[in-house]
C-alpha cells in the first residue's frame, strides 16, 4: 500500500498537500488544471523532489528520503525516457544494471521484453531511428524488466496520436496486470481516466484529493474539476 | 535530496584550487619589500595600460568591418576564413612573434618591399611592435565575437527592415549600432584583459625602459636581478590591475567567440556596388594579415626541420608531456565543477572556475617560486609548476565551453539517470562521456594547444637544459639563430594544431559513434 502521510509539497508561494492511501494493484488517474501540481506530486513520490513536510510510505516503510533508484518505483517521464546515444537493447538493459554489466541471461530477458512489447529485432537500433510509439514501447519494456511494484506515468503518451495512445494504454494495462503493479498516471483526457483507471485523484487549489471512483467523479464533477473540463 | 558524490568532490577540488590560487598571492603579500612603486614600476604600469588600451581599441575597430563583411557575404571559402580567424587563439605566441618578425622585421618582407620602392623602413620593436602583435592575436578574436553579435540579430528583424525600405544607412542605425553598442565594450574589455598579461610579446618585441610590461618586469626582477622583494611587489601590482579589469569585465556581457561560423539563413542584406568591393578588400586584408606570418614560418622553417639539433627534440618531449598533463588536470577540474554547477544550480563552481582570470601566469609563478625557493631548487619544479599554472589559467575557458552543455545534460537526462540508479562510474561511462564528448574534445584541444604553446611561468623556473619548446624557440630568437628558430617554431605550431585537432576530432567521432 502507498501511503502519503500529511505530505506538504509546497515551494515558496506554491502549495500542495496530500494525505491519503492507495491499495496495492490500484490504477489511479491524476487529473487537474495545468500548474496545479500533478507533476510535483509524481516528482515527490518518485524521489526527484523533497517534500516540505510529511512522509511517503510504502508497505509500512518510510521512503521519503530514499534516492529515486532505491524506491519501489519506475517513473515514465513526459519525454527523455531514452538515452539517444545508446541502443534500444542498452536502454532497456539499464533497467537491469545501471552500469550495463549484462549477463547472457540478462540479454535473454531483454530480448523477451522486446518481444512482449512488439519490438522484436529492434535491439541494435538507436532511439533516433524509432517512431514515437516505438520509443514509448521501449520505455515500457524497461519498466517491465525493472519489476518495480509502482509505476508512475507523467503523460508519457501525450505526444502520440489517439489510436497509438489507446494502443499504449492497452499494453500498459496488460503489463500492469502481469506484474500486479500499482499505477499512477497523469492525464489531460477524461476518456483515458475512464478507460484505464478505476480511481481518480483531482489535483486542484493546492490539494491532491483522496482517490475516488473515476466514473462518479467525472459524472458529477466538483466545481474546480467542472471548470477544468469545461 | 542527499548530497551527491560529484558535489562533494567538486567542493573539495574547489577548496584545493582556491588554496593553490590564494597561497601564492598570500606569499607575495608577505614578501613584497614595499608598497611604494619605483619610477621603473610606474613606467611599466603606464606602458602596460597604454599598450593594452590601444591594442584593444585597434583590434575591435578593425574587426567591425571584417565581421560585417563576413556577416553579409556568402562566398566559397567563407567557412575556411572563419576557421583561419580562429587560428591565432591557438597559435603559440612565440611562433606568431617570429612570423611577424619575418614579415615586418628589419629585413622582413614588408621592409624589403618598402626598400625596393624607395620608402622608409618600419620598425617592429617597441610600442608599435607590441601593439601589432596584439592586434594580430586579438583582431581575429574580436571578429568572431562581433560576428556572433551580427548572427544574433533575428532574421525577422532584417526582413522587417527590408519591408520598411531601409537602406544600408538605416539598417546600420536601427539594427547594427544597437548590437555593436552591446557587444563592443565586452569584446574590448576581454582583449584589454588579455593584453594586460602580455609576456612573450613584450619579451621579444618590447623591453627596455620604454616598452616593458609589468609581467615582463616581474620576470626581469626574478631572473636577472634576483630581487625577490621587487618581484613580489610587481606581482601584486599586476594582480591589482588584472583583478580590476576582471571586475570591470564582469559588469559587461562578454560575447562568446567559440560558436561563430554557422551559416544562419537570412543574414543581413548584402548591398551591391562599392560596398561589395569594400567588403572584399576587408576580407582579403584580414585573411592576408593572419595568413602571412603563418606562411612565413612555414617557408622559412621547412628546409631545416629534418636537421633540428637534439635539444629541440628533448624540449618537444617536455612540451608534449606538459600539454597532456595540463589537459587532464584542467578537464578533470572543469567537468567536475560544471557538473556540480548543473546539479546544485549554485554559482560557486562557476565562480571558482572563473577566478584564475584575475591572476596571470607570472603572478602565480612568482608566488609559487617564492614558496618553492626555501624547499628546493625551482628548476626541479619547472614542469610540475608549469602544468599546474597552465591548467589553472585554461580552466576559465574550458569551463565556459562545458558549463552550458552540462546544464542541458542535467536538465534533459538527470532525472532519468537518477531514476535508473546511474551513479558514479556508470553515470560517467554511459551518460556523461558520450553526451559531453564533443565539448570535452573541443575543450581538451583548447587546453592542449594553449599549454603546448605557453611561454610564461616556464621562463621563470626553467634551467638552461630544462626548456620547453616555446622557451627554446625564444632563446634561439634571442641568439639570432632565426632559421633554426623558424624550424623549431614550425614544429611547435604543427604539434599545437595537431593536438587541438586530435582531441576535437576524437570528441566528435566518439559522440557520433
Amino acid at each position: 500500500m502507498l501511503h502519503l502521510d500529511h505530505l506538504d509539497m509546497g515551494q515558496g508561494a506554491f502549495s500542495l498537500t496530500a494525505d491519503w492511501q492507495l491499495a496495492q494493484g490500484s490504477r489511479l488517474a491524476i487529473i487537474g488544471p495545468s500548474g496545479a501540481g500533478k507533476s510535483t506530486l509524481l516528482s515527490v513520490i518518485g524521489g526527484f523532489l523533497a517534500p516540505r513536510a510529511g512522509r511517503v510510505i510504502w508497505d509500512g516503510q518510510d521512503i521519503t528520503a530514499a534516492p529515486p533508484a532505491a524506491r519501489p518505483i519506475t517513473t515514465l517521464f513526459q519525454d527523455q525516457n531514452l538515452l539517444p546515444h545508446l541502443t534500444i537493447a542498452q536502454n532497456i538493459g539499464l533497467g537491469l544494471s545501471p552500469s550495463l554489466r549484462l549477463t547472457a541471461k540478462d540479454h535473454r530477458r531483454i530480448d523477451d521484453a522486446l518481444d512482449r512489447t512488439g519490438l522484436a529485432g529492434l535491439g541494435p537500433r538507436k532511439p533516433g531511428n524509432l517512431s514515437g510509439g516505438q520509443q514509448s514501447r521501449v520505455a515500457l519494456a524497461r519498466a517491465l524488466l525493472r519489476q518495480r511494484p509502482i509505476l508512475c506515468l507523467d503523460e508519457p503518451f501525450a505526444a502520440l496520436g489517439p489510436a497509438l495512445k489507446t494502443e499504449m494504454l492497452g499494453l500498459l494495462a496488460a503489463l500492469a496486470d502481469e506484474t500486479a503493479a500499482t499505477v499512477l498516471m497523469i492525464t489531460h483526457d477524461p476518456a483515458d481516466a475512464r478507460a484505464f483507471a478505476p480511481l481518480t485523484t483531482l489535483v486542484a487549489e493546492g490539494v491532491a484529493h483522496p482517490p475516488t471512483a473515476t466514473a462518479g467523479l467525472l459524472d458529477a464533477p466538483p466545481p474546480a474539476l467542472a471548470a477544468y473540463l469545461g | 535530496m542527499a548530497r551527491r558524490p560529484v558535489t562533494l568532490i567538486a567542493g573539495g577540488l574547489a577548496a584545493v584550487l582556491l588554496a593553490l590560487l590564494l597561497a601564492p598571492l598570500a606569499v607575495l603579500g608577505l614578501r613584497a619589500d614595499s608598497v611604494a612603486l619605483s619610477g621603473a614600476d610606474l613606467a611599466a604600469l603606464r606602458f602596460t595600460l597604454l599598450q593594452a588600451a590601444v591594442s584593444a581599441l585597434l583590434s575591435v575597430l578593425l574587426a567591425v568591418p571584417v565581421a560585417k563583411a563576413l556577416a553579409r557575404r556568402r562566398f566559397v571559402g567563407r567557412g575556411a576564413l572563419i576557421s583561419l580567424l580562429g587560428a591565432p587563439f591557438l597559435l603559440p605566441t612565440i611562433v606568431a612573434v617570429l612570423g611577424l618578425l619575418t614579415v615586418f622585421g628589419r629585413s622582413g618582407w614588408v621592409n624589403d618591399l618598402l626598400g625596393a620602392l624607395g620608402l622608409p623602413q618600419v620598425s617592429i620593436y617597441g610600442f608599435h611592435g607590441v601593439v601589432l602583435a596584439h592586434v594580430f592575436f586579438n583582431m581575429p578574436l574580436a571578429v568572431r565575437m562581433i560576428l556572433q553579435g551580427w548572427q544574433a540579430i533575428p532574421a525577422e528583424r532584417f526582413r522587417l527592415a527590408a519591408s520598411l525600405g531601409f537602406g544600408p544607412a538605416e539598417t546600420a542605425r536601427h539594427l547594427e549600432y544597437p548590437m555593436l553598442r552591446a557587444v563592443l565594450p565586452g569584446a574590448a574589455l576581454v582583449i584589454f584583459g588579455i593584453c594586460l598579461t602580455s609576456f612573450a610579446v613584450a619579451l621579444t618585441l618590447g623591453g627596455g625602459p620604454r616598452a616593458t610590461t609589468v609581467e615582463l618586469a616581474i620576470y626581469q626582477a626574478l631572473r636577472f636581478e634576483f630581487d625577490l622583494g621587487a618581484a613580489a611587489r610587481l606581482a601584486l601590482l599586476q594582480l591589482a590591475i588584472c583583478a580590476l579589469a576582471f571586475a570591470l569585465a564582469t559588469r559587461f556581457t562578454v560575447p562568446s567567440a567559440f560558436g561563430a561560423g554557422k551559416d544562419a539563413a537570412g543574414g543581413p542584406p548584402a548591398p551591391a556596388g562599392w560596398r561589395r568591393g569594400a567588403d572584399g578588400v576587408c576580407l582579403l586584408l584580414a585573411g592576408l594579415f593572419v595568413m602571412l606570418p603563418l606562411l612565413a614560418i612555414a617557408l622559412r622553417g621547412l628546409p631545416g626541420i629534418m636537421t633540428l639539433p637534439p635539444q629541440v627534440w628533448a624540449a618537444t618531449l617536455r612540451s608534449v608531456v606538459v600539454a597532456l598533463a595540463s589537459t587532464v588536470l584542467a578537464m578533470g577540474l572543469a567537468v567536475t565543477l560544471a557538473l556540480a554547477a548543473a546539479r546544485t544550480r549554485r554559482v560557486w563552481p562557476g565562480l571558482v572556475a572563473t577566478l584564475p582570470l584575475a591572476a596571470s601566469s607570472l603572478v602565480l609563478g612568482t608566488g609559487l617560486f617564492l614558496i618553492a625557493l626555501p624547499l628546493t631548487r625551482p628548476a626541479d619544479l619547472a614542469l610540475p609548476v608549469t602544468v599546474l599554472v597552465n591548467a589553472m589559467l585554461a580552466l576559465p575557458f574550458v569551463y565556459r565551453v562545458l558549463a552550458p552543455e552540462a546544464r542541458s545534460l542535467e536538465a534533459d537526462y538527470g532525472r532519468l539517470a537518477d531514476a535508473l540508479g546511474m551513479i558514479g562510474f556508470a553515470r560517467l561511462r554511459w551518460l556523461i562521456l558520450p553526451r559531453l564528448a564533443r565539448p570535452l574534445g573541443f575543450g581538451a584541444g583548447l587546453v592542449a594547444a594553449l599549454s603546448m604553446g605557453d611561454l610564461g611561468v616556464i621562463a621563470l623556473f626553467a634551467s638552461e637544459q630544462g626548456a620547453t619548446l616555446p622557451l627554446l624557440v625564444q632563446r634561439l630568437i634571442g641568439a639570432y639563430r632565426m632559421d633554426t628558430a623558424a624550424s623549431a617554431a614550425l614544429l611547435l605550431v604543427s604539434l599545437s594544431f595537431a593536438l587541438f585537432w586530435a582531441f576535437d576530432a576524437g570528441g566528435r567521432r566518439y559522440a557520433a559513434s
